[in-house]
C-alpha cells in the first residue's frame, strides 16, 4: 500500500482540501461548536462520501465549504482551499463568484430547490450568465445542452416549463444541471437522493457519478445512506458529533471499519448476506452540541471505551489505508483485544 | 368489548387541562416578565381601566350634569398656558365643561361599550361556532356561508348599516341608553365571525376525540359536552381574539360616534368628544380635541400591544 | 379554466343576491316608505292608494324581484333628503371617491412595499426597527384620528395643504377630476395619506413577514449557492415570490379602502359617496343606504373575483391546478 491510498490527500494537488475546520454557532446559551477539527481532501474526478447521523455536521461542513454559513454561525478556525487557493477568508463578493462558478451545490429536496415562479430555463440561463460572458442566445443553447446532458427528454420544449411541471427525479436532474451550469471544479451534493423515490435514487446517483467522471469534477457526496456511499463513493468520511471518526477508501471503510462507531454504522446496514434479525443498532443517541462529552465524543456509547477515552481527545491516526480517530489504534494491544 | 372500552379510554377520559389553566402557568408569566413592552402595555391598560372605573370619584366635575357647567368657564386653555385656572387642569370646552372630566367619563363609556360589544360578539360567535361545528351539515354550511359573506365587508361598514337600519326601524328617536344598546349590538354583529370560525374549527377537532366520544357513550347531552368539555379547549384563542377585538370595538364605537351616528353629545364618549372638539381645531382651542384623541390613541395602543403579545406568547400560529 | 371562472362568477352573484335581499329588507321593512313620501296629514285612503301604486301590497317575492330588476337598471328610487334619484346622486359623487381611493391605494402599495422590503433586508437596522414601531402605531390608531392629526399639522399649524374639499375640479363628460388642477392635487394629499396609511402599514408588515419567510426558503439558499448576485436574489427571486400573497391582500384591501373612505371623507368633508352615505345614515335616508350597500357589495365582489383570477395568472402552480380541476 502506498501513501496515496490512505485517507490523506491524494498526491496531486487536490481540488478541495479542508484542514482543521472549526464552525461555531453563537447562541443565547453560549457558543456551540458544530464542526471541530475536520480535515479531508477531494481530488479531481473523485467522489468523497460523507456519512453520519443527522446532526453529525455533514451539512454544516458542506455549507462551510461553499461559504453559506449564516450568522449566528461562523467559521472559527482552520482553512479551506479550492485548487490550492484559500477561500474561507474571501470577501463576500469574491466568495459569491466562487459559488456556482467553481463550486456547485445540490440540495436534498428538488421540490423546494427551484423557484416555483420562474421557468426552468430562466433559472439555468441566469446562472450561466451570472458566471460567464455568454450571450442570451448562447446561454439558452447551453441550458438546452445541459438539460440534455442530465437526461431530460425533449429539452428544447421542457426548458420553458415551470418546476411544478417536472417529476421529483426530473427536478433533481434540473437541479444538477443548475449546479453544473458553469462547469464547477467541485460539486457538493447534500443528500441528493433522500427526497426521491427509491427507483429514481439509483438513476440520480449513476448520473452524478458519470458527470463527475466526464468533467473531472470532484464530488462531495453528503448522505446518511450507506447504500448510496457504497454505490457511488471512492472514499468515505464517517462523521460523528462534528468530528471525522474515520476516513478511507470506500471498500476498506465499509468492508473493514476500524472506529467502533463506524463498525456500529456498518453493522446497521441490512445486507442480503446477513440475516435481517441481526441488524445491529448502536445504543444511545448522538450527544447534542451543547453536551459533547470530554475526550472522545463517542465514549458514552462505545462498547470498547476505556479510561483514556473520557479524558484525551483522539487524534486521527493512519492505520493501513484508513485514518481513524480512536485510542484503540494508539495502543495495538487494545485493538487486538 | 363493552367492558374494556372505558378502561382503554381511562387515561384520556377527562378533557385535557384547559387553556386557561395552562395560561396562568409559568411559561406565559415568564414570557410576560421577559417582555418589557408587554409589561408597559399591561400597566397602561390597567391604568386606563382604573381611571374609567373611578371616573365619578376622581373627576373634578360631572360632565353629564348641565347644572355643573358654567359658561363663564368656557374655552379655558390648559393650566400651563397662562389663562388656565384650577381645577380645569387641561382646559374646558365651549360649554365650560372640564376636558379632563369629560375624558375620564368618555373613556368610561368607550370601555363600557367596548367590553359589552366584545361580550355580545363573543356570545354570538361562540354560540354559532359551537352549533356549526357540532351539528355540521346544512346548519354548518348556512352559518359559515353567512360568515364568509360578512367577512368580505369591513366591520365598520356592517356596524354603520346595523345602526342605520335600526334607526330607520325605530324612527330615529332614541334615548342615550337605547343608543348605547344599539351600538353594542352593532359591534356585536360586526365582530362575531372570527370567534365562530375559531370555535367551529376547535369543535371539529375535539368532537372526534376519545373523551368526547366517551362522554356521548355515557349519555351526556350535546349542550353539556359542548360547554363542559369542548369550550374549555378554546378559551385561549378566544381570549386572544377578545383582547384584540376590544381595541377594534373601541375604535368602532369611537368612529361611529365621530361620524355622528354613535353616542349623543349629551353623553359623550371619546369619539363624540373628538367629533365636537374637531370644530375648534381652527379657532385655536386645540386642547378640546387633543386630549380625548390622546386618550383614545393610548387606550387602543395599550390594548393592541397587549393583544399582540398575548397572541405571540400563546400561539404564534393563531391569526 | 372556464369552469373555474364560471363557478367564481356564480358565487359572486350569490353574494350580491344576499346583499340585495338585505338592502331590500331595509328598504321595505325599516319604517313605512309611504310615510317618507307624503305629508303627515294625508288621509288614510290616499295612503292606501299610494301603497297600492307602489306595489307594497304585492307578495314579498314579487316586490323583491321588482326591486332587484330596478336595481339592475340603476333605479334605486329617490332620496328622502334630496328629493333626487339616488343613482344621480351616487354618479355625481363617485369620481371623488374613486380618485381618492386610487391615490390612497397607489400610496399604500408603493410606500408599503418599499418599507416592507427595506425592513426585511435590514432586519436589525435601526431604521427598520423604527419603521416597525411606527407601523404598529399606524395599525392601532383610528383613521379619523390620523386625519385630524394631519390636518392639525399640515393645515392648521403649517398651512401647507387644504383641510377640506376637493379643490378645483375639471369636468370630463360626466366625470369630474381633481387630477388636472394644482388645487385639486393639493387637496388629494392629506386625504390619500389618511385613507392609505392603514393599508400601507398592513402591506409593509405583510411584505416584511413574507419576504423574511421567502428568504429562508430552499430556493433562495439554492440561488445563493449558485452565486447569483444579491440584487438578483433579493429583487428578482425573493420579491417576486413575496408579491404573490401581497397582490391578494392588496387587492382585497382596495375594497376596504373604498369602504373606509366613509371616515376619511367625513374628516375632510370630501364630496364623495362615503360622505353621502354617512349623511344618509344620520338622516335615515334608506334609499341611499340601500343603494350604497349594493354598490359597495358590487365593488367588493368584483375585486374579489379579479384578485382570484389575477392570482392564477401570477402563480403558475395555481394555473395548473385550476386547469386540472376544470
Amino acid at each position: 500500500m502506498t501513501r496515496t491510498q490512505t485517507g490523506d490527500a491524494p498526491m496531486t494537488e487536490p481540488v478541495l482540501s479542508v484542514r482543521d475546520l472549526r464552525v461555531e454557532f453563537a447562541t443565547r446559551r453560549g457558543v456551540l461548536t458544530a464542526i471541530d477539527g475536520v480535515s479531508f481532501a477531494i481530488g479531481r474526478g473523485e467522489v468523497l462520501g460523507v456519512v453520519g447521523e443527522s446532526g453529525a455536521g455533514k451539512s454544516v461542513t458542506g455549507s462551510a465549504v461553499i461559504g453559506l454559513i449564516d450568522p449566528p454561525g461562523r467559521i472559527a478556525g482552520g482553512e479551506i482551499r479550492l485548487g490550492g487557493e484559500r477561500i474561507d477568508d474571501l470577501p463576500p463578493e469574491a466568495m459569491r463568484r466562487v459559488r456556482g462558478r467553481r463550486i456547485g451545490m445540490i440540495f436534498q429536496d428538488p421540490l423546494t430547490s427551484l423557484n416555483p415562479l420562474y421557468r426552468v430555463g430562466r433559472q439555468i440561463e441566469e446562472t450561466i450568465r451570472t458566471h460567464t460572458d455568454l450571450s442570451a442566445r448562447a446561454a439558452r443553447q447551453r441550458a438546452v445542452d445541459l438539460l440534455a446532458e442530465v437526461g431530460i427528454p425533449a429539452p428544447e420544449r421542457r426548458i420553458d416549463g415551470f418546476p411544478h411541471e417536472f417529476s421529483g427525479g426530473m427536478r433533481q436532474r434540473v437541479v444538477i444541471a443548475l449546479a453544473l451550469a458553469a462547469e464547477p471544479e467541485l460539486i457538493i451534493a447534500d443528500e441528493p437522493t433522500t427526497a426521491l423515490d427509491v427507483s429514481v435514487q439509483a438513476q440520480i446517483i449513476t448520473l452524478l457519478k458519470r458527470l463527475g467522471r466526464d468533467h473531472g469534477t470532484a464530488v462531495m457526496l453528503i448522505t446518511h445512506d450507506m447504500g448510496v456511499i457504497a454505490e457511488a463513493a471512492d472514499r468515505v468520511a464517517v462523521m460523528y458529533a462534528g468530528r471525522v471518526a474515520e476516513i478511507g477508501p470506500v471498500a476498506a471503510v465499509v468492508g473493514d471499519p476500524l472506529h467502533p462507531y463506524a463498525q456500529g454504522l456498518m453493522g446497521a446496514i441490512p445486507t442480503l448476506a446477513h440475516d435481517a434479525d441481526r441488524l445491529a443498532q448502536i445504543p444511545g443517541a448522538m450527544p447534542r452540541l451543547s453536551a459533547i462529552p470530554p475526550g472522545c465524543a463517542f465514549n458514552p456509547r462505545c462498547p470498547r471505551a476505556f479510561a483514556r477515552c473520557t479524558v484525551d481527545r483522539p487524534e486521527p491516526l493512519a492505520v493501513g489505508s484508513h485514518r481513524v480517530a480512536c485510542h484503540l489504534y494508539d495502543e495495538p494491544g487494545k485493538a487486538a483485544a | 368489548m363493552a367492558t374494556s372500552a372505558p378502561a382503554g379510554l381511562a387515561p384520556e377520559a377527562g378533557p385535557p387541562p384547559s387553556r386557561l389553566a395552562r395560561f396562568l402557568d409559568s411559561d406565559l408569566l415568564a414570557s410576560f416578565r421577559r417582555s418589557r413592552l408587554a409589561m408597559a402595555a399591561f400597566a397602561a391598560t390597567v391604568l386606563f381601566f382604573a381611571l374609567a372605573l373611578l371616573a365619578p370619584w376622581i373627576s373634578p366635575q360631572n360632565p353629564y350634569d348641565p347644572a355643573q357647567l358654567e359658561l363663564m368657564n368656557a374655552n379655558l386653555p390648559p393650566i400651563w398656558a397662562g389663562d388656565g385656572q384650577a381645577p380645569f387642569w387641561i382646559g374646558t370646552d365651549d360649554q365650560g365643561r372640564d376636558v379632563l372630566s369629560a375624558v375620564f367619563y368618555g373613556m368610561r363609556l368607550s370601555l363600557i361599550v367596548g367590553v359589552l360589544g366584545v361580550a355580545v360578539s363573543g356570545l354570538i360567535g361562540i354560540g354559532l361556532g359551537l352549533v356549526a361545528g357540532y351539528a355540521g351539515g346544512w346548519v354548518d354550511t348556512a352559518i359559515m356561508r353567512v360568515a364568509d359573506v360578512q367577512l368580505t365587508f369591513p366591520a365598520i361598514l356592517i356596524a354603520l348599516i346595523v345602526d342605520g337600519v335600526a334607526k330607520a326601524a325605530l324612527g330615529g328617536h332614541m334615548d342615550a341608553n337605547a343608543q348605547i344598546a344599539l351600538i353594542v349590538l352593532a359591534i356585536g354583529l360586526s365582530f362575531w365571525v372570527q370567534y365562530a370560525r375559531t370555535v367551529r374549527g376547535s369543535v371539529m377537532v375535539e368532537k372526534n376525540k376519545d373523551y368526547v366520544q366517551a362522554g356521548r357513550l355515557i349519555g351526556l347531552s350535546a349542550p353539556v359536552i359542548l360547554t363542559r368539555h369542548i369550550l374549555p379547549n378554546v378559551t385561549g384563542p378566544v381570549f386572544v381574539i377578545a383582547t384584540i377585538n376590544l381595541a377594534l370595538a373601541i375604535i368602532t364605537e369611537a368612529t361611529l360616534s365621530f361620524l355622528g351616528t354613535g353616542l349623543p353629545e349629551t353623553m359623550p364618549s371619546l369619539g363624540t368628544l373628538i367629533r365636537t372638539g374637531n370644530r375648534f381645531l381652527f379657532s385655536g382651542e386645540w386642547w378640546i380635541v387633543a386630549f380625548p384623541g390622546l386618550a383614545l390613541a393610548g387606550l387602543v395602543l395599550a390594548i393592541n400591544l397587549l393583544g399582540d403579545w398575548l397572541r405571540d406568547a400563546l400561539n404564534p400560529k393563531l391569526q | 379554466m372556464l369552469a373555474f371562472i364560471l363557478r367564481r362568477v356564480l358565487q359572486s352573484v350569490g353574494v350580491l343576491l344576499a346583499v340585495g335581499l338585505i338592502a331590500f329588507a331595509m328598504f321595505r321593512f325599516a319604517g313605512d316608505p309611504v310615510n317618507q313620501l307624503v305629508a303627515p296629514d294625508t288621509p288614510y285612503a290616499e295612503r292606501l292608494q299610494i301603497r297600492q301604486s307602489l306595489g307594497l301590497d304585492d307578495p314579498v317575492l314579487v316586490q323583491f324581484a321588482r326591486y332587484a330588476g330596478n336595481a339592475l337598471r340603476g333605479r334605486f328610487g329617490n332620496s328622502y333628503q334630496f328629493r333626487q334619484p339616488v343613482s344621480t346622486l351616487l354618479a355625481e359623487r363617485m369620481p371623488a371617491t374613486l380618485e381618492l381611493a386610487l391615490c390612497a391605494t397607489v400610496f399604500a402599495l408603493v410606500v408599503g412595499i418599499l418599507m416592507g422590503v427595506y425592513s426585511a433586508l435590514h432586519r436589525d437596522g435601526a431604521l427598520a426597527k423604527l419603521l416597525q414601531a411606527v407601523s404598529l402605531v399606524g395599525v392601532s390608531l383610528p383613521t379619523f384620528l390620523i386625519g385630524i392629526l394631519l390636518i392639525f399639522l399640515f393645515s392648521v399649524t403649517l398651512g401647507w395643504l387644504p383641510s377640506y374639499g376637493r379643490g378645483d375640479t375639471v369636468r370630463l363628460g360626466w366625470w369630474t377630476t381633481g387630477f388636472l388642477t394644482a388645487s385639486g392635487l393639493r387637496a388629494l394629499v392629506l386625504p390619500s395619506i389618511t385613507l392609505g396609511l392603514f393599508q400601507m402599514t398592513l402591506i409593509m408588515r405583510l411584505v416584511r413577514a413574507e419576504m423574511l419567510e421567502v428568504l429562508r426558503t430552499d430556493y433562495i439558499r439554492f440561488a445563493r449557492a449558485r452565486g447569483l448576485t444579491t440584487r438578483s436574489i433579493h429583487f428578482g427571486h425573493a420579491l417576486k415570490n413575496t408579491l404573490v400573497p401581497v397582490i391578494t391582500v392588496a387587492g382585497l384591501q382596495l375594497g376596504s379602502i373604498i369602504a373606509f373612505s366613509i371616515i376619511t371623507e367625513t374628516v375632510f368633508q370630501w364630496p364623495g359617496m362615503g360622505l353621502l352615505f354617512v349623511q344618509a345614515v344620520q338622516n335615515v335616508d334608506v334609499p341611499i343606504m340601500a343603494a350604497y350597500l349594493l354598490l359597495v357589495a358590487l365593488i367588493f365582489v368584483s375585486i374579489n373575483l379579479v384578485v382570484d383570477l389575477l392570482y392564477t395568472v401570477v402563480d403558475p402552480r395555481l394555473r395548473l391546478s385550476v386547469r386540472r380541476a376544470a
